[in-house]
């Protein structure tokens, strides 16, 4: 037969059914609709986990070192590599050289200093960084009072929210009793900071005093191999406090407050790595300690991480504790296809029993057809175009009905986070991938559970089917 | 006439031929000699009545000839086909393009209009909608059903569903045309209106019609032969002389 006129029959044979197949359908519409409510569950929050993730850029960043500093973050990496004295020292070319690789998005000097900051004349230690104008759209920084630099080259700062405690003489929050931020920021925001550094000069001071006898003669051309150590003090404004930490990451050399890249750059603060690579410092190419490489998608980290490390320097990324979380994810898909496919399996048992008892009472039917020329290969397709029709429709009445649970428990949650105060969230996705998925696996299902009854009804003596009142 | 005549197999050669046919059921220990050691010929054109009583196997060896059952033993021939030597899939092939049935019960399918019912071995022939819709028509308007081509067929009375079925059965052009006591459920006024067009077909479109009843009237007044048969085998097997009607009809046609 063909398929319109089987497509044709089978729908004008479930309509002759209707209460009973409307049933069966029903039931594989919330069998379909569970699975498309476990499945966009699993997929809604593994998307908020890895949207957080790669918003928190510490997915798609990696912090390269030389291996000359002994700082360096892979260590493993050091001991099969040139000797530290021998490899290349991580300067401006090098992050030229970083930046143009493939998939880097920007490749930027992670200047970091340990300094003195002046609040209302109270001293407080602590370290700063520089952050690219491309970490605004870092999770951190979501929900920050105030807001990000106005530029990356303004004398601006913004404070994690520690530090603002720290100034404020409050006692660092513990838990769940955590100062609010917006409490912080009213008398701070807008403030300024007097910030003490070291300012490393390129070229000699030049020596006030005549060298003396029995000392080292002053030599001209060590002049251009040399730097001098100035200490500046310059003033900076208060203009976010950030609630989260976004150098949760480093440890103990974690950054409290934050400059704008180019204003720190500017600054020729004196780094620690300038005196090991005394030369290049007085030379004035900017020899970096370390540089963050934000990669273009986190799955390219591995890549570009492999690219660097051919380049001579050590990296360092988090790319293994997302491979641990894809493996957790896996785990947590399974486990909600499985229990979302449960009443899949149940709706599919409703199929089986719907076509066997359509059989029983259409049986006379299939003799007829079978007496007129019906093959067999006729009335199996017969069935199983019934059981496919159902198959289908309950997986689209399934999927808007699944959808449509996703959209009401979304709503309900976000009602509920904004009562908490907290911004709203997408916990439910539903990509069309699953749609096609859900749709095909509903059709599936019940043309397997069609197979057996199809089979029965196509091998019916069509003499014994004709005597059947 | 509007249905085409069917290219039959050239009147007089043998169209069906049994030989030894048996068909014997399993009940349990006991054996039932449904059909027993049956030999007939049927020649192309023909117009045969299978006689007997309830039990005597005439729907039987109808059913063998209709390629609906399998002989247990010996041989059923219908136009050079071996039938029991046919696949499942061929048989069915056979029972749609070779043979037309009409049973007593009608056998229409009750979720369908009528013109469905008659188009539904065009389904299976894999015939396009716009040809099977014409078809239908005219078959419908051989028998006189045109005008209720979208009832159902409990719309209808038992000479309208018998006509149905006849239009049916005649769709796919069959050469055989195999009858299973057409007019059992039929008062004798619209039964003789179904067997007149019974042996207009034959006439006409050149069926070789096969007809199982238990009404011997019935088959000296239609058919040009009559076969006896009791207990599963052939007792008797004679030719009858056509009755009055087949004159009337001769005459409206001249």
């Amino acid at each position: 037969m063909k398929i319109p006129d089987l497509t044709e029959l089978a729908l004008r044979n479930l309509r002759e059914s209707l209460l009973r197949n409307s049933l069966t359908t029903m039931g594989i519409s919330v069998g379909v609709a569970s699975l498309v409510a476990m499945l966009s569950l699993g997929i809604g929050l593994q998307q908020l986990i890895s949207r957080r993730l790669v918003r928190s850029g510490l997915f798609d960043t990696v912090v390269v070192t030389s291996r000359r500093d002994p700082r360096g973050m892979g260590r493993d990496e050091e001991r099969n590599g040139p000797a530290p004295s021998e490899s290349r020292v991580l300067d401006e070319t090098a992050r030229q050289e970083i930046e143009r690789l493939s998939n880097v998005i920007e490749a930027y000097p992670d200047i970091r200093f340990r300094t003195e900051l002046r609040f209302e004349d109270k001293p407080h230690m602590t370290m700063i960084s520089a952050l690219p104008s491309s970490a605004k759209a870092n999770d951190a920084f979501e929900g920050m009072q105030g807001a990000f630099f106005s530029s990356d080259t303004a004398p601006e700062v913004i404070l994690q929210k520690t530090f603002a405690e720290e100034l404020l003489g409050k006692a660092p929050g513990r838990g769940v009793d955590e100062t609010n931020v917006a409490d912080l920021a009213k008398p701070l925001l807008g403030k300024e900071l007097t910030m003490n550094y070291a300012q490393r000069v390129s070229g000699a001071v030049q020596p006030s005093a005549p060298v003396t006898n029995g000392a080292i003669p002053f030599d001209n051309s060590l002049a251009a191999a040399s730097y001098s150590v100035v200490s500046r003090e310059e003033k900076v404004k208060i203009v976010g406090i950030a609630d989260l930490d976004p150098e949760s990451m480093r440890g103990p050399i974690r950054a409290k407050v934050f400059l704008p890249l180019k204003f720190a750059e500017g600054l020729h603060v004196m780094q620690s790595v300038d005196l090991s690579e005394v030369s290049r410092a007085a030379s004035g190419q900017p020899v970096y300690s370390s540089i963050g490489v934000r990669v273009r998608n986190p799955a390219q980290i591995q890549a570009v991480e492999d690219a660097i490390k051919n380049m001579g320097f050590n990296t360092f990324s988090i790319l293994d504790a997302s491979r641990g979380l894809k493996q957790v994810f896996a785990v947590l898909f399974a486990f909600l296809g499985i229990f979302g496919s449960l009443a899949l399996v149940v709706a599919s048992i409703g199929i089986v029993n719907t076509l066997v008892m359509a059989i029983l009472e259409r049986r006379r039917e299939i003799g007829i057809m079978k007496a007129i020329g019906a093959s067999d290969a006729d009335v199996m397709w017969l069935f199983l175009a019934e059981a496919g029709a159902m198959g289908i429709l309950g997986g689209v009445v399934g999927v808007v009905l699944g959808w449509t649970i996703g959209q009401v428990i979304n709503l309900g949650t976000n009602v509920y986070l904004k009562r908490q105060g907290l911004p709203p969230e997408h916990f439910w996705a539903v990509p069309w991938g699953l749609v096609g998925f859900a749709l095909l696996f509903a059709f599936g299902v019940s043309l397997v559970s069609g197979w057996y009854p199809a089979g029965r009804a196509a091998r019916l003596d069509p003499v014994q089917a004709l005597r059947y009142e | 006439m509007t249905t085409a005549p069917v290219v039959p197999a050239a009147r007089g050669t043998v169209a069906i031929r049994s030989e030894n046919l048996c068909r014997h059921y399993r009940m349990g220990e006991t054996v039932i000699r449904a059909v027993d050691g049956v030999s007939i010929e049927v020649r192309a054109g023909e117009f045969v009545a299978l006689l007997g009583t309830s039990g005597s196997g005439k729907s039987s060896v109808l059913n063998l000839i209709a390629g609906l059952d399998r002989p247990t033993s010996g041989s059923v021939v219908v136009q050079d086909r071996d039938l029991a030597k046919l696949s499942r899939e061929e048989l069915a092939k056979y029972r749609l393009r070779v043979v037309g049935m009409v049973f007593q019960s009608f056998n229409l399918i009750a979720s369908m209009t009528l013109a469905e019912n008659v188009d539904l071995p065009l389904r299976f022939a894999e015939v396009d909608r716009g040809q099977r819709q014409t078809l239908a028509r005219q078959a419908l308007e051989r028998v006189g059903l045109l005008a209720r081509m979208n009832h159902r067929p409990s719309e209808l009375s038992g000479g309208e569903q018998q006509r149905a079925a006849l239009a049916r059965a005649l769709i796919n052009r069959p050469q055989l045309l195999l009858a299973d006591e057409p007019t059992g459920n039929l008062d004798s006024h619209t039964g003789k209106e179904i067997m007149d067009m019974v042996r207009q077909f034959n006439r006409e479109l050149g069926m070789t019609v096969v007809m199982v009843t238990h009404e011997r009237a019935l088959a000296e007044r239609y058919a040009q032969r009559m076969i006896f048969l009791a207990d599963g085998k052939l007792i008797d097997d004679r030719p009858n002389a056509p009755t009055v009607d087949d004159v009337q009809i001769r005459g409206g046609q001249s």
